[in-house]
């Protein structure tokens, strides 16, 4: 049994109404991209895309070792990164428990002349891989493992 | 276009037109789906809850994901099912088309509301917020307004053949925010992590991991399948109760 040809006539009309729509959709999207996406990267900030003085969110990378915290008080200083540019963090308030060096965060807050990013609430981001904990501690092993026979050798 | 003239679709689809075919039909596959369902959502919640490990740095919160990841799969399934039976029922004027999309819209919304409560759940302690407008989070919420519209179109059209046709549009133009909500984690920068499973890629998760998460939503997969079936089967109960057939059955119950 072909198809009818009213059917016919209906499901391209159907499928044209997806088409047109669809692209529609996709350059609403597009146009609005920049207001989509949660957050500046310190790599859009550096190269100025972030206003000053509004409030923006800034995500990124922990950098290793530089998380500062005060004695005294909850401010705590760190340095974000995407590895390609680097921004300075102050923060007061407490930190999320997933928060650590080496981990994805984004944070809310103003981006100051001075270029320093004052937040005033950090989310900690983790990524899409789930290991027991067991698997970590062979590989953190293995690791200085062979960062330790990288330095033997040298 | 010859393609299109000699296209030949298979005899069960026009079997499916049939009311009373699709009653007889959904009743023989039900206790089937109500089997595997239980099977599977009981073994996949004791192995993921109990057995599995903990993860490394989320502890035992990442287990909530054998609940939330399954609705989100489900409920983003069920939409495409609305859109895809919508557009059967418009193009070959199919009412038990339109009797299944029926039955998928409270099925689906439950199952949206269900990903949206165990992700807020799940996200104050790991990101440190139960709720953050990044592009998965946003365009999850719209599905849920357009089950919710699709519903109250629904509600607010007494003429049933009128109704699918005006909810499959609502549900053929919302299919669009299915890929959107798909690609939303690769498109933009979004606090939701992306997806640990992909067609082309090893899953992210060690198999003691994703096995039960396998299990729950193929469990949930069948469980959807025996709502949407007694749905559309209460549904041709409803609307074809001036048949011979229908009162046979009642009264045979």
């Amino acid at each position: 049994m072909a198809m009818h040809p009213k059917r016919k006539k209906k499901l391209i009309l159907v499928l044209a109404m997806l088409a047109g729509v669809g692209l529609i959709v996709g350059l609403v999207l597009y146009a609005l991209s920049q207001n989509i996406n949660l957050f500046f990267s310190p790599s859009d900030i550096a190269l100025g895309k972030a206003p000053y003085e509004q409030r923006i969110r800034a995500g990124g990378m922990v950098r290793e070792g530089s998380v500062e915290r005060a004695q005294d008080s909850l401010q705590v200083t760190f340095v974000l990164t995407d590895y390609a540019h680097d921004i300075q963090v102050n923060y007061e308030g407490i930190l999320p428990d997933l928060f650590r060096e080496g981990q994805g965060i984004v944070a809310q807050g103003k981006l100051l002349a001075s270029g320093i990013f004052v937040a005033d609430e950090v989310l900690a981001k983790h990524d899409e891989n789930y290991m027991p904990p067991e698997v970590t501690a062979a590989i953190d092993q293995a690791h200085k493992a062979s960062v330790k026979a990288e330095e033997s050798a040298q | 276009m010859s393609w299109f003239d000699n296209w030949h679709l298979p005899k069960w689809f026009y079997q499916m037109a049939s009311p009373k075919w699709f009653f007889d039909f959904g009743a023989r596959l039900q206790p089937w789906f109500a089997a595997l369902a239980l099977l599977f959502i009981v073994c996949g919640l004791v192995w993921g809850l109990l057995y599995a490990p903990a993860d490394y740095q989320q502890g035992n919160s990442f287990r909530i994901m054998y609940v939330h990841v399954p609705a989100a799969i489900l409920s983003q399934s069920i939409f495409l099912m609305m859109g895809v039976t919508g557009a059967i029922g418009l193009i070959w004027k199919m009412k038990v088309a339109f009797m299944v999309a029926r039955a998928c819209t409270l099925v689906g919304a439950s199952f949206t509301a269900l990903a949206l409560i165990t992700g807020a759940i799940w996200g104050k302690p790991t990101w440190g917020a139960y709720w953050v407008w990044d592009a998965r989070l946003t365009s999850t919420l719209i599905m849920l307004f357009l089950y919710t519209g699709v519903m109250a179109l629904n509600q607010a059209i007494a003429d049933r053949s009128v109704a699918g046709r005006a909810t499959a549009i609502l549900a053929i133009i919302g299919s669009i925010n299915i890929p959107v909500i798909k690609y939303s984690v690769e498109w933009w920068n979004t606090l939701h992590q992306a997806s640990t499973f992909t067609l082309t890629a090893k899953p992210s998760m060690p198999p003691e991991m994703y096995m039960p998460l396998l299990f729950m939503v193929l469990g949930c997969y069948c469980l959807c399948a025996w709502l949407v079936v007694q749905g559309t089967r209460n549904e041709i109960l409803d609307q074809e109760r001036q048949a011979s057939w229908v009162a046979r059955y009642l009264e045979d119950q």
